[in-house]
């Protein structure tokens, strides 16, 4: 579908963000890192993954996870009703 | 003399209530289950970590505790299909947003997705940006019809919660403060080099990259994005989707 | 039997050089880059470099340019009764063509039961059927890679009743029947042997040690089993023990210089601490050679 009104609104768009470009790609040049480091890989895999607390391993989890209640931020996250604002419990300190 | 099969062995493994598999020792001769527990725990406890690592804003929403109960959960039900992790849990936003536990977090599947965008960028294929002087010399009159090529690493998220918010107070890249405008947020994630970008998008914004990734014409972008709001930023998006290195090359 | 001989001797022969590497994390990227570091090879996870790119590839790549590199698998799943998962293997060999590294290695264990992955190294009985499905399994390795690989002795916590053979006689044969190479990893030799009460001295007397192309160190910690009997963990999140390091010395004393992995998958520490680890070993690997000379 031509339309005219949004042609003539993307080339004068396209001219205003190409102006925009010119000034923030050096900055982004310079931050962007070559080898995305300081970051642990995702999801790595080790050989034999053994941890120090296996085979002590107390609570079943599988078996009361129903009952547990979260306990993370979302107890002090100021959200408005009705949007996981919990009240449950003490606020983690 | 009893003989184990991997498969007992397997099952005795990922059921904590199953008995230890017959036949399997410690150096007297006894059955040890505490021993076996070693293998147990090493299966649920590192993948527990693995969800735990993919999804640290999660985690840290819900608590430490109650995200491993969680994720030992979605383990049990969702065991890795492949020994390739990388990709392991990549459907946990859709078990959590039928978790009985975390229904009243209505926010939280969706800052598991934003997650698990980022960690299928950081994994995506590697593709060099489109240059933004290639889009420069086409032809104003052809600029509608212009289609773009989404990065590998691209995707597009919408949510009726302000989702890139409250991951972002809770991926230590924001001071946790309350949020007085509960409003959604869309998001564009993507990794043009190395590092996983999160970009909030305004009014339209969602429409104008969603109908791009489609393969549809830019004009038809821009009508989309019109068309859902009024008050869509054409410049500001154009601006940012060459900025942000969300497509690499062009068709006309 | 000698049409297969003829096969072996095609395969790319595993060639690290006889000096201590590291097993490569990402967090240390940096601290590694920034300058020529001493250690002859870097170890890495098979299955962390399956993404199809990003900085894992990115990393992996200038690391390959400096150093020499070891794939080591650690989800093949080699000792399953199930036939091999020819779609990982197939990953494998992509890419091993892609990083062309020095040597490949995988375990003497199974993670993968129908087709679900279990991320543990799971024990296997050691018996007749046993060892020929494994040297099968070997073999397909070797022949789709066409490479030498290397298998690892596991660190194992309980025994099974139905074993027939030692684990050594076992590794030796899969050794002498498909032409493998041989991964020691002393942490396993003592963390299995004090488990199951046995010397870790007789266990390397045992151990077809000319099969050997590398050596893995890493550390273990320590709990107790239901009857208060010791029970060690191989949890890769400590310095190389005292008694693992005399294991050590006593076969490269034996064997003579071998390439030699610090191994830290837990409780990482930060880049030097790896680095040192290194270097006590290259010292070592040193005077061994001084000794051989002299």
């Amino acid at each position: 579908m031509k339309n005219s009104v949004i042609t003539l609104a993307l080339a004068g768009s396209l001219a205003s963000a190409l102006a925009t470009l010119a000034v923030t790609s050096a900055q982004a040049q310079e931050k962007e890192k070559c080898y995305g480091v300081a970051l642990k890989g995702q999801n790595d895999c080790a050989a034999g993954p053994g941890t120090t607390c296996a085979g002590t391993s107390k609570i079943d989890y599988q078996k009361n996870a129903w009952k547990l209640v979260p306990a993370g931020s979302c107890m002090t996250m100021k959200t408005p009703k009705g949007m996981g604002s919990l009240k449950q419990g003490p606020a983690p300190t | 003399m009893a003989i184990i099969t991997q498969a007992s062995f397997a099952t005795a493994l990922r059921d904590e209530t199953a008995p230890v598999p017959h036949g399997l020792a410690a150096w007297n001769g006894e059955p040890s289950p505490r021993r076996f527990a070693v293998y147990r725990n090493n299966v649920a406890a590192s993948l527990r970590q693995a969800l735990a690592e993919r999804y640290p804003a999660t985690e840290r929403i819900v608590g430490a505790e109650f995200f491993a109960a969680m994720a030992g959960v979605y383990v049990a039900k969702h065991p890795p299909r492949s020994p390739v992790l990388l990709s392991y849990g990549t459907d946990f936003a859709e078990f959590l947003a039928g978790f009985e536990p975390v229904q009243e977090l209505a926010y939280l599947p969706d800052v598991a997705r934003l997650e698990a965008a980022r960690g299928n960028a950081y994994h995506a294929a590697d593709a060099a940006p489109l240059a933004a002087a290639l889009l420069a010399e086409i032809d104003a009159r052809y600029l509608e019809e212009a289609m773009l090529l989404p990065h590998p690493s691209l995707c597009v998220l919408r949510s009726p919660h302000p989702v890139v918010t409250i991951w972002e107070m809770n991926a230590g890249r924001a001071d946790a403060q309350p949020i007085m405008e509960w409003r959604g947020e869309d998001v564009l994630v993507v990794r043009p080099r190395m590092t996983v970008e999160v970009h909030r998008l305004g009014a339209g914004g969602a429409a104008f990259f969603t109908t791009l990734v489609q393969g549809r014409p830019l004009g038809d972008a821009a009508c989309a994005a019109t068309a859902e709001a009024d008050d869509f930023d054409l410049t500001a998006h154009l601006a940012l989707m060459l900025a942000s290195g969300a497509f690499t090359a062009i068709r006309l | 039997m000698k049409a297969s001989h003829i096969e072996v001797l095609r395969l790319e022969a595993s060639r690290l050089p006889r000096r201590a590497g590291v097993g490569f994390k990402p967090e240390h990227f940096l601290a590694i880059d920034i300058e020529p570091q001493p250690v002859g090879f870097f170890e890495v996870h098979a299955e962390n470099y399956m993404g199809a790119g990003g900085p894992p590839h990115a990393q992996l790549a200038r690391l390959r340019a400096d150093y020499a590199l070891s794939i080591h698998g650690v989800g093949l799943s080699i000792g399953a009764m199930q036939p091999l998962d020819r779609t990982h293997l197939a990953r494998l060999k992509a890419l091993c063509e892609r990083y062309q590294p020095e040597s490949f290695s995988e375990h003497l264990a199974w993670s993968t039961h129908d087709t679900v992955f279990l991320n543990d190294l799971l024990p296997l009985p050691y018996t007749e059927e046993t060892l020929a499905v494994v040297a099968a399994h070997v073999d397909e390795v070797q022949t789709a890679l066409g490479r030498e690989m290397l298998l690892e002795n596991p660190a194992t916590y309980l025994l099974f009743e139905e074993s027939t053979i030692e684990e050594t006689d076992f590794l030796a044969d899969v050794a002498r029947r498909t032409g493998c190479g041989l991964l020691l990893d002393v942490n396993n030799v003592f963390v299995a042997a004090t488990n199951h009460h046995l010397d870790p001295w007789a266990y390397l007397a045992r151990f077809p040690l000319d099969r050997v192309r590398e050596i893995h160190l890493s550390g273990h910690s320590e709990t107790v089993d239901d009857h208060g009997a010791p029970l060690l963990i191989d949890s890769h999140d400590t310095p190389v023990r005292d008694p693992v390091w005399s294991l050590y010395e006593e076969v490269i004393g034996r064997i003579g210089p071998v390439a030699t992995l610090i191994e830290w998958d837990n409780d990482i520490p930060e880049w030097p601490v790896l680095r040192a680890e290194a270097e006590a070993a290259n010292a070592l690997l040193l005077d061994t050679v001084a000794r051989q000379v002299a």
